[in-house]
Parts: structure tokens; C-alpha cells; sequence
């Protein structure tokens, strides 16, 4: 006869929290143990440092390398952060492609003890993780050698943790929207990330400044929350540099913080109806362990 | 032995000698019928697949249409001269076809192993290179119909102005730089055979990189003489530089080599690419079977 373990029953583990540690844990495996970790390494870094060198080349070609132009770390500057987008809102999205079409595995995560949307959120830290390392790596590249104005010593820190961190639950918050949508549809799904990440990289102002956008698209840049979330990190590095770019000049780093802080609850709060409706359309269809070979 | 392009293969007989009723002749073709027959039938998925699915217009379209709508911008917004413009709708259509061939044609074989379509590939008499043929002739037709909606878009969103100066080097160029590319992407595709889970992240890996040094949204002149040589390995490189100098005003003193010469490179690249490709597959394929490697799905 069977006998229950009674350190299951006796686990008082939160299921937030243990779902959440070995969703990151399992999406750290899976990102990185395909490869030796030295070549992992390289493959996480030359990606998007050749994205960052797109940018550089362009710029370096129509201006003669005037690299010290407030403009150029305007361009560096959002596009190193704009990495973080990528790697959070796919990564987290493609958790339930990866499970469903390719591991085959997400019934059975439907009917083991955790809670989905913390599991998918957890999929997403390796990829938060690697990306964290890049954007450092670029940083310090463009600090060192493209005359990227950051001075250390006039680095508002606080400014920068705090936009930071609300920055990363946004773009989870956005994750999982998208992860509920990739639960309901078949065709190109593999596109759905990318096309949201390319879509916020027009119109976020993330590598130009808003006003270069015709008028009637502007206002798309300033209901997305990475708009705010860009400019209050370029201002906590490189204030003085940001604040040259009128877009948002007119607001202090307090009114862009709250802005920021609350198009990330609308944003959270719609994202947790949008995946409940999707979960509950996908379950209703039978689509959790539908494997599409698309 | 029948050597006839065309055999016909009769059912045997029942026991008391007749053909059974409703027995159908199966006709099956040989040699270079059932070379050219193989094409068609690999690249009829690719194009009828394409009419009956049409969310690629939104999907392969629009998505790099925003990234060459970023890159314009980022021009706009540094004020670089309006060729420049042009040079990235350009760029941006072309890369279409450079995913094409890195999901499309390098990646195909793994993702067939992984659905098991490529044990059933070799155990048809079917040839895989005619197989990889048919895979690039109906990605190439696929493709260039969204590489020309990119261009047309792009086009008439920036007021983009061209000035051709030879349609036929124009044409020879673009018919070059594809035999090449596509050539490159059968003759990688082999190696594909060997892969499990890391052929996803080489493909992923081969996308920013080959964007900059390729030149696919600035001229790859930029780069230096060594850098751009060491990059028209990929056919891409020159066939996009062709391409520019041929149709833009200042395209030819932004360019990396003259047109002439950038032909007889892709030429060269064509010839070396389908060759390879022959010779890569055959001996991949032996390899693979001999490694145990057609039919493992290690996730």
C-alpha cells in the first residue's frame, strides 16, 4: 500500500512562493543547460551587443562618430534597457509555448499544486536574469569606450532602483497578458512577443525621441508605460542629458514615477483578467495540451 | 534494370491469375522526374500554405515593418540624408529573406526531425537535395512576396525615391544573391542534422550579428574593407550592397566594391554554395545515420 509522504502534507511552503522558485529555477535549466556555461555566456552577451552595434555604426556613419552628443546616450541608453522588454515579456510568454508545443508539459502543470500565472512569471527570471547581465555588460561598453555621459558620482541611485523595480513588474505584469493570449491562439504564436516588443520599440521613444514620431502617432508612446519607464532611467544616469529632449520635460521624476507606478497597477490589473479570460477560454476549448506543430 | 524516368508498377495478381477489380496503376517517376516532382511537391506547402493562411500579412509583414519604421526614425531623428531612408526600407525587406533561410531552410530538417517528418524523408526514394530544392523554391516565392510588401509599404509611408540605374544588373543581382543565399541555407541545413536543442539559439544567435555586419540598415562600406570582405560570405552582404548602388542616387559612392565585381563574387558564392550543399548533405546524412542522430529527440 502506498504510504503519503509527510513532508508533502507537512510542506507549509506559500504556493506562490514555491511555484515561483522552481518556475525560475526549471527556466534557468532550460535557458541555459543546452550549452557549456562559457558559451552560454557569449550567446547571452553578442545577441544584443550586435543589436547595440546597429545603433552605434548608424550613428557613428551620419555624424562623423560624434559620439559625445547628448543624443548618442539617448539612443545607447534606451536601447540597453529596451533589452529588459524582450527578455521579461517573451520570456514569460513563451513559458506556455515552450510548455505546451515543445515540452509537451503544461497539463501537466494545470494539474500539479502551483499557482500558473506565479509558475509563468518564474519562467521569466532566468531570462531577467541574463538580460540583467547584458544590459550591465552594454552599459559599461558604451561607458568605456562611446563616451556614454554617465557619471557615477551624479548617478541618482534611489531614482534608479525604484524605476527599476517597478519597471520589471510592469513588464511582468505584460508578460503574462501576452502568455494569455498565447494560450487561446494557434497560428504565429511564436511571433506574439516579438511583435509587441517591436511595436513598443517604435512607439516607446526608446531609441528616438517622441517628437521625431508624426502627431497622430505620438499619443500611442504616451499611454505605454516603457515611455516613463525609459526617460526616468536615463534621468536617474544621465539627467542632464535627458531632461535636453522635451518629450517629457514638463514633468518632475515624482509625476513620472506616479504616472509610471500607475499604468503599471491598470496594467497589472488588466493582465490578470486578460489571462484569467484566456485560461478560462482555453480550458473551456480543451487548448492546454493542444500541440499545434505550427 | 529499368533506367525509364517513367515506370509504371503493376499490382501482382491474385492467386488465380487475375488483376484485382479496382486496382489502380500506380505510375512512379525516376530520375530527374522524380527530382523535379519532389520540388514541387516540397514547395507546394510553402506556396498554397501561404494563400490559405493569410495572418502572415500582419505577422511576416508588419513586424519588420516596425523595425525598419524604428530604424527610419532613429535616422530622422540624427537628421541623416534621405537615401538613408531608402537604404533601410531596402535592408529591412532583405532581411526577410534572410529569416526565411535561417528558420526556413537551415532550421527545416531539425524541426522535421523533432515533428518526424525526416525519417520519412531518407526512407522515401525520394532525393533530399531535391527535398531542400522544393524548400527554397517555395520559400524564396513566399518570401519575396513579403519582402515586396515591405518595400511597397515602406516605400510610399517615407516617400522613398528610387533611381534605377540598370534593371538587368538589378535583376541579376537579386536572381544571384538568392541562388547564393538559398544555397548557403540548404548547405547549413546539413549540419542542422546534427543538432538537438541548440539549433533553436544557433538560429537565434544568427540574426543581430548577421543584421550588422551585413549592412542590412547602413552601407556595409562603413565597416572597412576587411570587415565587409570577411562578410560577403554571407551572400546577402554584397547582394544587398549591389542593390543599393544600382538604386540609389548616392548608392554607388557608398558602395563597398563596384556592381561588376560584386556579380562575379555572388557568381562564385553560388556555384561554391550548391556545390557544398551536395556534397555537405551527402556526407551529414551518412553521419547522422550512422550516429544514431535522424530520429533522437532529445528536448
Amino acid at each position: 500500500m502506498l504510504e503519503v509522504d509527510p513532508t508533502i502534507t507537512k510542506n507549509k511552503l506559500p504556493v506562490f512562493t514555491r511555484s515561483f522558485r522552481v518556475a525560475a529555477w526549471l527556466g534557468w535549466q532550460i535557458e541555459s543547460n543546452w550549452t557549456d556555461p562559457f558559451l552560454f555566456a557569449i550567446y547571452s552577451i553578442i545577441k544584443p551587443l550586435a543589436g547595440a552595434f546597429i545603433l552605434v555604426v548608424m550613428y557613428s556613419v551620419i555624424t562623423n562618430g560624434n559620439f559625445a552628443s547628448p543624443i548618442f546616450s539617448y539612443i545607447y541608453l534606451g536601447n540597453a534597457f529596451y533589452i529588459y522588454v524582450g527578455a521579461i515579456m517573451t520570456g514569460i510568454s513563451w513559458a506556455v509555448i515552450d510548455d505546451r508545443e515543445h515540452y509537451k508539459t503544461l497539463k501537466y502543470m494545470y494539474v500539479a499544486p502551483i499557482n500558473i500565472p506565479i509558475y509563468l512569471i518564474g519562467r521569466g527570471v532566468a531570462r531577467f536574469l541574463v538580460a540583467s547581465i547584458t544590459v550591465v555588460i552594454t552599459l559599461v561598453v558604451g561607458f568605456l569606450f562611446l563616451h556614454v555621459n554617465i557619471n557615477l558620482a551624479a548617478v541618482n541611485y534611489p531614482l534608479f532602483l525604484v524605476a527599476l523595480l517597478i519597471g520589471v513588474v510592469m513588464l511582468a505584469m505584460m508578460g503574462l497578458s501576452l502568455a494569455g493570449i498565447s494560450l487561446v491562439i494557434v497560428n504565429n504564436v511564436w511571433f506574439i512577443g516579438d511583435a509587441v516588443a517591436g511595436a513598443l520599440f517604435l512607439f516607446s521613444g526608446a531609441i528616438f525621441p517622441l517628437e521625431v514620431l508624426p502627431v497622430w502617432l505620438r499619443p500611442i508612446g504616451y499611454i505605454m508605460p516603457v515611455t516613463y519607464w525609459l526617460e526616468l532611467l536615463r534621468r536617474s544616469l544621465v539627467g542632464h542629458i535627458a531632461e535636453a529632449f522635451p518629450t517629457l520635460q514638463g514633468l518632475s521624476n515624482l509625476q513620472l514615477i506616479g504616472i509610471l507606478l500607475g499604468l503599471t497597477i491598470l496594467f497589472g490589473i488588466i493582465s490578470y483578467f486578460v489571462f484569467r479570460y484566456c485560461q478560462h477560454v482555453a480550458q473551456e476549448k480543451g487548448l492546454i495540451d493542444r500541440v499545434t506543430n505550427y | 534494370m529499368n533506367n525509364n524516368p517513367s515506370s509504371t508498377t503493376q499490382l501482382p495478381p491474385t492467386k488465380d491469375g487475375s488483376i484485382p477489380a479496382g486496382t489502380v496503376r500506380l505510375q512512379k517517376n525516376r530520375g530527374w522526374r522524380l527530382f523535379i516532382q519532389t520540388v514541387i511537391a516540397r514547395s507546394y506547402p510553402r506556396v498554397v500554405g501561404q494563400m490559405r493562411d493569410v495572418s502572415w500579412m500582419f505577422f511576416d509583414t508588419l513586424l519588420p515593418l516596425l523595425a525598419v519604421c524604428t530604424y527610419v526614425f532613429v535616422y530622422r531623428a540624427i537628421k541623416a540624408p534621405e537615401d538613408y531612408i531608402g537604404f533601410v526600407v531596402v535592408g529591412g525587406a532583405m532581411i526577410a529573406f534572410w529569416m526565411n533561410v535561417l528558420w526556413g531552410m537551415s532550421s527545416q530538417l531539425y524541426w522535421e526531425k523533432e515533428q518526424g517528418n525526416l525519417a520519412l524523408y531518407i526512407m522515401t526514394p525520394a532525393s533530399m537535395m531535391a527535398i531542400l530544392l522544393g524548400m527554397a523554391v517555395g520559400g524564396l516565392f513566399s518570401t519575396s512576396l513579403r519582402a515586396l510588401l515591405i518595400i511597397v509599404l515602406g516605400s510610399l509611408f517615407f516617400g522613398v525615391q528610387y533611381s534605377v540605374a540598370s534593371f538587368a544588373q538589378l535583376f541579376a543581382v537579386f536572381i544571384l544573391a538568392m541562388v547564393a543565399l538559398y544555397g548557403l541555407g540548404m548547405m547549413t541545413s546539413s549540419l542542422y542534422l546534427l543538432l538537438s536543442r541548440e539549433a533553436w539559439h544557433i538560429s537565434n544567435l544568427l540574426q543581430e550579428p548577421v543584421y550588422l555586419f551585413s549592412g542590412f540598415y547602413f552601407p556595409i562600406k562603413n565597416l572597412g574593407f576587411w570587415i565587409s570582405a570577411v562578410a560577403s560570405i554571407i551572400p546577402l552582404t554584397m547582394g544587398l550592397d549591389a542593390m543599393r548602388q544600382l538604386v540609389f542616387k548616392s548608392g554607388p559612392t557608398l558602395g563597398f566594391i563596384s556592381v561588376p565585381i560584386e556579380i562575379i563574387v555572388l557568381s562564385v558564392l553560388s556555384v561554391v554554395f550548391l556545390v557544398g550543399a551536395r556534397l555537405m548533405l551527402s556526407y551529414m546524412e551518412k553521419l547522422a545515420i550512422r550516429e544514431g542522430r535522424l530520429t533522437e529527440n532529445r528536448r
